[in-house]
């Protein structure tokens, strides 16, 4: 019998063995890999996000340029759906037999992409429509209602600025931390500036679920549950009401409207005409391609993008580095004689009286006078060469803020551009040019840019006399103090001193007879301003003005830029001035009712060239 | 014939009767905690748990009947009656069988479903006892060696044609007990080998089959020939460095004109090598028994990696195919066929060393892995009671069958012992094949868990199967 208790142990061990190697198969499933653990808690754990609600942006008076609603929608899982009802639900949302046959197939076609996934069935439905499907919703498996916050905008303005938010797409994700697929995010304007703060911070609400992702029970009662915290909300120096009034004063025109309070740099309204309407921010890839196509550019901030010549208002800038590099003083006089003339040179101007001072130059806006002054700045004999005396001139000019970023708040700002002598040394070789060959420098054009943030930036600095604030939208809060860059003056290189003279110029264009900004005078306030007409080479001139007010201790300053407007008192000077007396007066006098009027019916679309 | 009940108490193995309550009880906790995710009665027979616990009842009630009342001579004596009543039920349950599940194998009695062929383990396995207890019982005897195959077959062919395929693979156990009592071992070498084969062809390649097949042959031939086996070591070393030699010397002109893998090359060379020593043991002596069998087997091996396609395309069910498939590698789908199988390793992975306590199974609960509480139950235990509770139920489960096996080697009659390994090999195929399928080492095979999963017919037939050994046992 020996042989039967071999086999008996081979039995044993055989069986032994088999077993052990499912003792270690176990061991190795249960101990040494984790990634079952975590599958079963993907598995098992459902994470319903909480969305929290953006923070709301609030304007300078305390009211809300953009708060949240809710968003009634109903989904639809379309792998849970079973045979239900179509006419009763049709009966509750109001809807055709068609749209809901039609839902169906298009879900059919993609069950792959969606898969066990819920997909929109319907968007947008009232609350009346909502809670009575609530009720009814156990009628009708697969379909589920969602309630989601959205932006609402109180006041029709301020679409640029305030920008939109939508859901973020794979890019975003990769280039933004702390994003998932589904989330929302700021991508223009003040969303995006102040996104981290709108922004607030997702909580989520954790299930168990079972294997056909039907909830089950609120995981341990909620003890991990995090709760939603909503976003700040902004305090902005934004006026909504102004900038609604903005608004409709640059409806059909083609252009920026800016406004600044000098004494904090805090911008008032940015406009940028034509713009994105608010109603449209809130569906925005429904109107994307149809902005984006718009040969307008309602997408464009022109008030911090459109880089262009300034024109006229640039004088002040040459008169004032004139004054502070003793080439001229107030007092000194130019001849003009329907322009300036050197050779073959000549550099138009309208008729006026001749000579004139510095006063009478900003008042007239002569061509001719400043002329003579950039020649007097760069052939300062002080200096040993032009190339020299442009480099102390650019440096000049940049410390009025124009050629980089001001460093605003406001997002995609560009820096516009001031011509250096590399430039020119460039464009005619080194000592090929002198100051003739830049003298369109004196009068804004050429080669220098700015854009009108710039040029309501340059106002403010006047109206300061000497000093700006880099100009931001964001005010201070206990919470969070305003950046050091928007509570620090930042004084040009020209003395305080001369700027008296400039701003009485600017004052007697609007008030002196023979004065180019007459137009802008307003009632009770004494408003100073300069005219510009930036030279179009492709169609009608752009009307340009700046302006500020009261004289003494101003309140506002504008830069209004209409593009194709013609003389900068034809368009820009009375939208500027109309904006700044709806500011300090609170509405428009009766004798200027007529100018609103006009200015609310002109339609300059049609004279400008688009692309 | 026992003397008095008392002395019959004395002599049950009350530690197999204690072990086997005890797993039955496991087993039903764990149902519970299965289904039960609202709180409901225990008793209530709507639910699972409910109608579960009613079998056990009845089972503890037909076990203490076995036990006590019926005495031991009389299963040795109804054993072909038994054999021939269950027979002719299941060619009853392929006429008036209830569909379930895509079996026909059920047998509709009002409220409840009884599974013949789960009982016919228990008269299979009395049958074979009677035939291979037979004073001068021989495998050599060609007679006696049909009618024990025989007796096995037929259950065998009757299941499959029910369409419970899983339930028919159950009774390669027999197999095993045909080796105890004196069936040549090569054939369950040669199963085995069949098997490994078909595998490997699937998974890799019938070359790969080829080399292992012939590879063993030739181990074989080394162990047993009493040749010198250091040569043949020599040849082996040579044989493997041959093969890797034109990729370990990088030689162009090799790879340009044989466009083999270095496998391939040891394919043919072991494959030469091997018909060389076959042949030349041939001649040298053509009556050697081993060499003709290896040259047999080789043959048959090579016919059937070279069938391995068309079985595997023609002869499997598609779910079938599948089901390997998945579990070779050769195809993922964790949403389809894999999808049992990897939400049942899932349920069972998570549960670490310790559980997550009993009740507390996030997988087994919300009903992620299907079947949990018939033939996946073995998730929840792993889920609920970790390592060492799956640990434990292991080894529950051998020493069962150990201790039967035990038994059976003491006891001096033959129909108890040959009874008792059925009994082991029975229950120890459907742990092994069971335990594999819920943990990825099988494809999934619909067998219930013993003791362990949710049915009647299954815990009814296991007990009753086990009860009768212990009952038998007591009689040494």
């Amino acid at each position: 019998m020996a042989v039967y208790f071999r086999k008996k142990s081979i039995f044993i061990i055989v069986i032994a063995v088999v077993f052990l190697v499912i003792a270690i198969r176990l061991f190795s499933i249960q101990i040494i890999h984790k990634e079952y653990r975590i599958t079963a808690e993907n598995n098992a754990l459902k994470y319903e996000t909480q969305f929290p609600a953006r923070g709301r942006i609030i304007d300078r008076n305390g009211l809300s340029m953009v708060d949240n609603k809710m968003v009634y929608d109903i989904m639809v899982t379309p792998i849970e759906v079973t045979a239900f009802d179509t006419l009763a639900l049709c009966d509750i949302f109001e809807l055709d037999k068609e749209y809901v046959v039609n839902c169906f197939e298009g879900y059919k076609r993609d069950r792959r992409k969606i898969g066990y996934g819920s997909v929109y069935f319907l968007k947008h439905i009232s609350s009346e429509q909502y809670n009575y499907f609530v009720e009814q919703s156990f009628h009708f498996p697969g379909f589920s209602a969602s309630i989601r916050s959205a932006r609402r905008y109180p006041y029709n303005a301020g679409g640029n600025l305030i920008g939109y938010v939508s859901e973020v797409d794979q890019n975003y994700i990769r280039n933004n931390e702390g994003y998932k697929s589904g989330d929302y995010a700021g991508k223009t304007g003040i969303e995006q500036a102040y996104e981290s703060r709108l922004r607030g911070e997702k909580g989520y609400t954790i299930y168990l679920r079972d294997a056909h992702n039907q909830i089950k029970e609120h995981y341990e009662d909620g003890q991990y549950d995090k709760e939603a915290v909503a976003g700040e909300d902004l305090n902005t120096s934004i006026d909504v009401i102004l900038q609604a009034y903005g608004e409709a004063l640059m409806k059909n025109k083609v252009g920026s409207l800016v406004a600044i309070e000098p004494s904090t740099g805090e911008v008032l309204t940015l406009i940028s005409s034509p713009g994105i309407d608010v109603s449209q921010l809130d569906e925005i890839n429904k109107h994307y391609s149809e902005l984006v196509n718009n040969p307008l550019r309602p997408m464009f901030n022109r008030t911090v993008q459109s880089a262009q010549p300034p024109g006229s208002v640039f004088k002040l800038v040459n008169g004032l580095i004139a004054l502070q590099e003793g080439v001229i003083t107030e007092n000194t006089m130019y001849p003009c004689h329907n322009g300036f003339t050197v050779g073959s040179l000549h550099v138009g101007c309208h008729s006026h009286p001749s000579p004139l001072n510095l006063k009478q130059g900003i008042m007239m806006s002569c061509n001719s006078y400043f002329c003579y002054t950039l020649r007097a700045i760069l052939d300062n004999p002080k200096y040993e060469s032009v190339e020299e005396a442009l480099t102390k001139w650019h440096d000049y000019v940049a410390s009025f803020g124009f050629g980089s970023k001001l460093g605003s708040d406001i997002p995609y700002e560009l820096g516009g551009n001031i011509p250096s002598a590399e430039t020119y040394n460039k464009m005619y070789g080194k000592k090929g040019w002198r100051s003739l060959s830049v003298i369109s420098l004196s009068i804004g054009q050429g080669e220098f840019q700015a854009t009108p943030l710039h040029l309501a930036n340059l106002c403010a600095t006047v109206a300061n006399r000497g000093y700006y604030y880099t100009p931001h939208i964001i005010r201070g809060s206990e919470e969070h103090p305003l950046a050091e860059e928007y509570t620090t003056r930042h004084y040009t290189m020209v003395d305080t001193s001369y700027f008296s003279t400039i701003v009485d110029g600017m004052e007697m264009a609007v008030y002196s007879p023979g004065g180019t900004a007459s137009v802008a005078r307003i009632p009770g306030v004494v408003v100073c301003g300069k005219t510009g007409t930036a030279q179009n080479p492709h169609g009608d001139d752009h009307s340009v003005f700046i302006c500020f007010a009261p004289k003494d201790n101003p309140k506002i300053a504008v830069a209004a830029y209409i593009e194709n407007g013609g003389f900068g008192a034809t368009w820009a000077a009375p939208i500027a001035s109309l904006l700044m007396e709806k500011y300090l007066n609170g509405e428009i006098s009766p004798e200027r009712k007529w100018q609103e009027q006009r200015v609310l019916d002109a339609n300059l679309l049609d004279k400008v060239k688009t692309r | 014939m026992a003397g008095n009940s008392s002395s019959l108490i004395r002599r049950l193995d009350w530690l197999l009767i204690a072990v086997s309550l005890l797993l039955i009880a496991v087993g039903w906790m764990n149902i519970y905690s299965a289904i039960n995710v609202e709180d409901r009665s225990v008793f209530d027979i709507s639910q699972r748990y409910g109608m579960h616990l009613l079998w056990i009842g009845i089972s503890v009630v037909i076990d203490a009947l076995i036990l006590f009342a019926i005495p031991e001579k009389f299963w040795s004596a109804v054993s072909w009656w038994g054999y021939i009543l269950m027979i002719a039920l299941l060619l009853a349950v392929l006429v008036i069988g209830v569909e379930i599940k895509g079996s026909k194998s059920w047998i509709s009695l009002g409220a409840i479903n009884i599974q013949p062929a789960e009982f016919s383990k228990i008269t299979t396995s009395l049958a074979l006892s009677l035939v291979m207890s037979k004073y001068g019982f021989s495998f050599k005897n060609f007679k006696d060696a049909a009618l024990a195959f025989a007796t096995m077959i037929t259950p065998i062919l009757l299941i499959l044609l029910e369409r419970e395929t899983g339930l028919a693979l159950v009774y390669v156990a027999f197999l095993f007990v045909f080796f105890r009592e004196g069936m040549s071992g090569w054939w369950l070498l040669l199963g085995a080998m069949a098997i490994l084969l078909f595998v490997i062809t699937l998974a890799y390649s019938p070359f790969i089959a080829l080399l292992t097949a012939l590879g063993t042959i030739w181990a074989l031939i080394v162990i047993e020939s009493k040749e010198s086996n250091l040569w043949l070591l020599a040849v082996a070393a040579g044989i493997a460095v041959l093969s890797f030699l034109p990729k370990l010397l990088a030689v162009e002109f090799v790879s340009r004109y044989i466009h083999l893998s270095a496998f391939e090359i040891l394919a043919i060379i072991v494959a030469a090598v091997s018909v060389f020593l076959i042949v030349r043991l041939l001649i040298r002596n053509p009556r050697a028994k081993l060499m003709r069998n290896a040259l047999l087997s080789l043959i048959c091996f090579i016919g059937l990696i070279y069938s391995v396609e068309f079985i595997f395309e023609k002869v499997l069910q598609d779910h079938q195919r599948a089901r390997i498939e998945v579990l070779l590698g050769i195809k993922e789908d964790p949403s389809g066929v894999g999808y049992n199988v990897h939400q049942s390793m899932v349920a069972i992975g998570s549960g670490g060393l310790t559980g997550k306590g009993y009740m507390n199974g996030t997988q087994t609960r919300f009903n992620f892995v299907p079947e949990q509480e018939t033939d996946f139950i073995f998730c929840t235990i792993g889920e609920e009671w970790g390592f060492l509770g799956a640990l434990f139920i292991l080894a529950s489960y051998f020493f069962i069958i150990a201790r039967i096996i035990y038994s059976a080697e003491k006891n001096r009659n033959n129909f108890t012992r040959i009874y008792g390994y059925c009994v082991a090999m029975c229950l120890a195929v459907h742990v092994v094949i069971n335990l594999s399928m819920t943990i990825g080492l099988m494809p999934v095979i619909g067998i219930p868990l013993p003791f362990l999963s949710y049915g009647g017919s299954s815990l009814l037939a296991f007990s009753i199967l086990l009860f009768i050994f212990i009952r038998l046992d007591a009689e040494r």
